[in-house]
């Protein structure tokens, strides 16, 4: 019996209209900025270098953040919802327009299989700025009670002034998506600051501001890398931070801001527990627990790292797991077929190695599918690690890659006990046929986001953000409008 | 009867209750998204004419109407036979479906050719009929020269948790049908939830079904991706704790060779690739070789090509 | 340069939208539709209360599939036909302007604000359920949430003067919050809403969400108030010496009703619209589940 290879299905790289160097976007104009640095990004499946970046430095911050306070005062600010709406309107559109080149681009900036650039991040990018397309003329209606008033802006809930955003590379588009809809909706200006290692895209969706007409300085990127993040959500004159990255730069962030009037909100690491019970419909937790570790090569921050399997189950459920993971794809991001792409950077790949190296060598018991791994590129192939215990270095730190640790319990209370015991509570999974269990375990499971018999599901609807050092503030919904928005007791200029 | 892992489980009605409703549940949501990704794999090339080939040679060609002939019977023979007559390297359908009193007709037909003659039996579609009619009407077809038996399960009985019924029904059918193959129809389109579905699934391949088929076709929906992917994981998770290999059909509402070839994707990539092959897996159906037949002829020739350039049977 | 040939314009048909298609009245009648001073427009299809039955039936059999769509794609189809309304801005200003004796500078202000109230009650869709929906912190281990779900088929009375924006403002927020609709034009002013029956049949929008008819209120508003099969009523355009017995007729099936505007005086429709439409033709249902191992 013959095997049945799928041929190669690669999407052409040529969609992605990729050129030699892209500038930053400043005032509604790409420039090279001050010219004092540049960074190359690289293909993280090759090695190859994409492209050339213009790097902001402290003066370029200071312009970009001066173009994003006048828009403020000047144009953004004054201007009625239904018209903040159509612009954002716009924007969604032509992110659905231009769908294939982004996720074409997605792909080869950041290492993610096309599949899922094509199928979650660029339709959820377009999703978040339709909805907060919505919202722009509705703010009176987002939360109850009194309208604080004054400064002759009407009876609108009124905006902060300049949001400096600062994302990270794991969803480089869906996060400036994430943090650029609200923010215009509620009537802030931007300065917005995408990853080192995966400047494009935010690029590009400067250029579809552009082509919406955006007025200047109302949304400003600004590549480069730590210290310009830093630079921008120091800046005395932004009233605003929003920060998407690890929990160590967030603390530092959290730092800085103390003392000042600076709003913040935070969303950071995780080290989610998805439990999976005895009566769990075994078929789709499988689905859920690959899904929840694997999808991005693990680089999610809700990722599903910990398996808490029941123990009156585990060894069924492990042979699934195992078998299932023996039909997983390895390789070309840009292959359709493609299901574990690329490891983000050299870095990355370094730090996944060193703490799966530490879980063996605190006694932990490694399995992998075979999986053969392209000669250049980075990558890691998919991992499970049974045996872990609480105490293991591999089930306390974020490993931010396809690796999983599986411990058991036996009783919801101890499930329960295990999932909440971590410093992290961004997100949690229950596997159970049994509803009156999933709803009193989401009761007690101190996590933001908790998925019952499904896992990693977005929608712009739907509030996201975490518990305890996973961060603070919610993305989302309603109540993703809150962070943009000032109240009484902390009145803006 | 059901292998020896399983003896104790259908020793009685009660028991055989407890077997089924213990299997693990199906969440609808979560069995729909796994079949909706695996319909993204993208099949081109050589892997598309492999796959085009292959579900050539699992169809099922199928008549199964009131107003058949012999003359209608006869023509798809012909056509089983000779799916391409422009194309003799076309391969041949794996059998041909009919009513049983038409047996004798498609015999005729596909004489000396490796096309099998499967005819339903047991009151098809309904199944509503006394036990000795259904198996009377098995006799008819086996006596007449079918090699392969499609019959339909109880749904009523089913419905109503009459398990043990059921699983004696297919049982005796079973004996019935000598030295023809057993293909037990479920039809999932009754059964509704997808946790049905898996109990059926069991339910057949305990009472010894070499394979378990979606539908009647006369009853819509028919055979769809979740309840497809619930059939498939039961046929892998019955090998995997007997050690023997059932089969799946999947029939009725299959009209695309694009559906087809992500059926085998589902197969390849939830059951194993062993079970790519017309010994295990059977797709039910009438137009679709059609079809299929089109789509070769495009990656052949590097063109669409049109109804003008198949035959109508 | 010689001069132009007179050209003769080809006038268009107005029949009535019906189930995503266009069919004159089953009657066969027509009656005619002039300007404010008398200029005669076009003759508009006198729908007939078998007409109204047949919109009925439309909209309910488009009810499942309308109601069952994400929220998402209610709103990504109203945007489109915020977007096909647009790109015919120049034929509606032509046509309000005709039907209600405006200026053209205030033809397109009505018009621009029509359109975007329909981009407005696009960006509802998906947030009428965290505005009205709630969890309810019950006394006992019990999780209980309450959901707004669309009430099913509503019938429209259109307002008499705002053949436009009041149109808009009437029919958008019924089917944002997933109802289908019967709407019964201005009896004197018909014609935008027909025309916007063309830009919602091409715009996305399955078939049957939305029905117009055209006609005269006083015989058509008593058979979709009695109707069993419409769940409520917007009796918005109703004469006001029949508003009142529309409304006990409607409590026949205990319709959800819209009252008329008391005193007759039509609404300013530039003004903000509130959330009253939207809700009055949501359900509430609450749900109950316990919490426990």
């Amino acid at each position: 019996m013959p095997t049945w290879e799928y041929a190669p299905a690669p999407e052409a790289r040529e969609t992605a209209r990729l050129r030699q160097s892209y500038g930053m976007f400043v005032n509604g104009e790409f420039t090279g900025g001050s010219g004092a640095a540049s960074l190359k990004t690289v293909n993280p499946a090759t090695e190859e270098v994409l492209a050339e970046v213009a790097v902001a430095d402290q003066s370029d911050v200071d312009n970009a953040v001066a173009a994003a306070r006048r828009a403020y005062q000047t144009v953004w600010g004054p201007m009625p919802g239904r018209e903040r709406a159509k612009y954002l309107f716009r924007i969604a559109r032509t992110v659905q327009e231009r769908s294939r080149e982004l996720a074409v681009l997605e792909s080869l900036d950041n290492g993610k299989p096309i599949k899922e650039s094509r199928d979650v991040d660029v339709p959820l990018a377009a999703a978040h700025f339709f909805y907060y397309a919505g919202w722009a003329d509705k703010l009176a209606y987002a939360f109850s009670g009194p309208r604080p008033t004054g400064q002759g802006l009407g009876p609108d809930p009124r905006p902060l002034g300049v949001a400096g955003q600062v994302i990270p590379w794991n969803f480089p588009l869906l996060m400036a998506a994430w943090k650029l809809a609200p923010a215009l909706a509620a009537g802030n200006t931007c300065v917005l600051k995408p990853a080192e290692t995966t400047p494009l895209s935010a690029l590009v969706l400067a250029e579809i501001c552009q082509q919406a007409e955006l007025p200047p300085g109302v949304v400003n990127v600004l590549p480069g890398a730590g210290d310009t993040g830093a630079a921008v959500v120091a800046h005395p004159d932004v009233d605003k931070v929003a920060f998407t990255g690890s929990t160590e730069v967030g603390k530092q962030i959290q730092r800085m801001a103390a003392g000042t009037r600076k709003r913040l909100t935070l969303e950071l690491g995780g080290k989610a527990a998805n439990v999976v019970f005895d009566d769990a419909p075994l078929d789709q937790a499988v689905e859920g627990i690959v899904n929840g570790i694997f999808f991005n090569q693990g680089h999610v921050c809700c990722a599903g790292s910990r398996l808490l399997v029941q123990e009156s189950v585990y060894d069924e459920l492990l042979d699934m797991l195992k078998r299932r993971l023996g039909t997983l794809r390895l390789g070309d991001p840009l292959d359709k077929n493609t299901d574990i792409g690329a490891i983000n950077s050299a870095a990355q790949l370094a730090r996944i190695r060193q703490l799966t190296e530490a879980g063996e060598a605190e006694g932990a018991l490694r399995w992998s599918p075979a999986c053969s791994l392209p000669d250049r590129g980075f990558w890691f192939p998919p991992t499970v690690f049974t045996g872990v215990s609480q105490a293991h270095r591999i089930a306390r730190e974020e490993i931010f890659g396809p690796v999983l640790s599986v411990l058991t319990f036996r009783t919801p209370a101890e499930a329960v006990e295990k999932a909440n015991n971590t410093p992290y509570g961004l997100s949690a999974g229950i596997w159970t046929e049994k509803g009156s269990r999933i709803l009193w375990m989401a009761q007690r499971l101190r996590a933001g986001v908790v998925w019952a018999n499904t896992f990693n599901r977005f929608d712009p609807s739907s509030p996201f953000g975490g518990y305890k050092e996973s961060g603070f503030g919610r993305e989302g919904g309603r109540h993703g409008l809150a962070a943009y928005l000032a109240t009484d007791e902390e009145p803006v200029r | 009867m059901a292998p020896a892992a399983f003896a104790d489980a259908v020793r009685d009605e009660a028991t055989l209750r407890r077997f089924l409703h213990g299997l693990p549940g199906v969440d609808q949501v979560g069995a729909e998204a796994r079949a909706a990704g695996l319909a993204t794999r993208s099949i081109k090339k050589a892997a598309k004419v492999w796959a085009l080939e292959l579900a050539i040679r699992c169809v099922d060609l199928t008549t199964l109407e009131g107003a058949d002939t012999p003359g209608k019977v006869r023509a798809l023979c012909a056509k089983a036979r000779r799916p391409d007559p422009a194309d003799p390297s076309t391969p041949q359908v794996a059998a041909v479906c009919i009513y049983p009193d038409l047996v004798p007709t498609a015999v005729a037909g596909l004489a000396g050719s490796p096309v099998a003659v499967a005819s339903v039996a047991t009151a098809f579609p309904s199944g509503r009929a006394s036990l000795r009619t259904k198996l009377a009407d098995v006799a008819d077809a086996v006596q007449g020269g079918a090699s392969e038996v499609d019959m339909v399960i109880d749904r009523g009985a089913f419905l109503c948790g009459r398990y043990g019924q059921v699983y004696d029904e297919i049982v005796a059918v079973k004996e019935a049908c000598g030295a023809a193959h057993l293909k037990v129809i479920l039809e999932t389109g009754e059964l509704s939830t997808l946790d049905n579905v898996r109990r059926a699934s069991w339910l057949a391949l305990l009472a010894g079904g070499d394979f378990i088929k979606t539908s009647t076709g006369k009853v819509s929906p028919a055979a769809t991706p979740p309840v497809s992917l619930v059939m498939l994981q039961a046929v892998r998770d019955f090998a995997l704790s007997t050690g023997e290999r059932r089969g799946v059909k999947l029939a009725g509402g299959i009209r695309a060779a694009k559906d087809a070839v992500r059926y085998l994707v589902m197969v390849r990539e939830v059951a194993g690739e062993d079970w790519l092959d017309p010994g295990l897996f059977r797709l039910g159906a009438s137009t679709l070789l059609n079809d299929l037949l089109l789509q070769r002829q495009k990656e052949r020739d590097g063109a669409y090509s049109g109804p003008d350039y198949v035959t109508v049977d | 340069m010689t001069e132009p040939e007179p050209r003769l314009a080809v006038r268009k048909t107005y029949k009535l939208y019906l189930d995503g298609g266009f069919p004159r009245s089953e009657s066969g009648r027509s009656y005619e539709v002039s300007t404010p001073d008398g200029q005669f427009l076009a003759n508009a299809a006198q729908a007939s209360r078998k007409d109204a039955r047949d919109a009925v039936r439309a909209a309910r059999k488009a009810v499942a599939g309308w109601s069952g769509a994400t929220a998402y794609n209610r709103g990504q189809v109203l945007y489109r036909v915020a977007e096909v309304l647009e790109g015919r801005r120049a034929q509606f200003v032509a046509e309000v302007a005709a039907s209600e004796g405006l200026t053209t500078a205030a033809a397109e202000s009505r018009v621009d604000a029509a359109v975007d109230r329909w981009v407005w009650y696009a960006g509802w869709t998906d947030k009428i359920a965290s505005v009205f929906g709630a969890t309810n912190p019950v006394a006992g281990p019990y999780f209980d949430f309450s959901l707004p779900e669309p009430t099913g088929v509503v019938a429209v009375l259109a307002p008499q003067r705002s053949s436009l924006l009041g149109l808009v403002s009437v029919v958008a927020p019924v089917i944002a919050g997933g109802n289908t609709g019967v709407l019964l034009a201005s009896e004197e002013r018909p014609l935008p809403a027909i025309t916007l029956g063309e830009v919602l049949a091409t715009s996305d929008l399955p078939a049957g969400v939305v029905n117009v008819l055209t006609g005269r209120t006083a015989e058509l508003a008593p058979w979709l108030a009695s109707h069993r099969d419409v769940n409520g009523i917007d009796l918005c355009g109703a004469p006001p010496e029949l508003a009142t017995e529309l409304e006990r007729t409607a409590a026949d099936t205990v319709k959800r009703v819209l009252r008329a505007p008391y005193g007759g005086e039509e609404p300013d429709w530039t003004t903000d619209p509130g959330t009253r439409r939207l809700t009055a033709f949501l359900e509430i249902k609450t749900v109950w589940h316990p919490m426990g191992i």
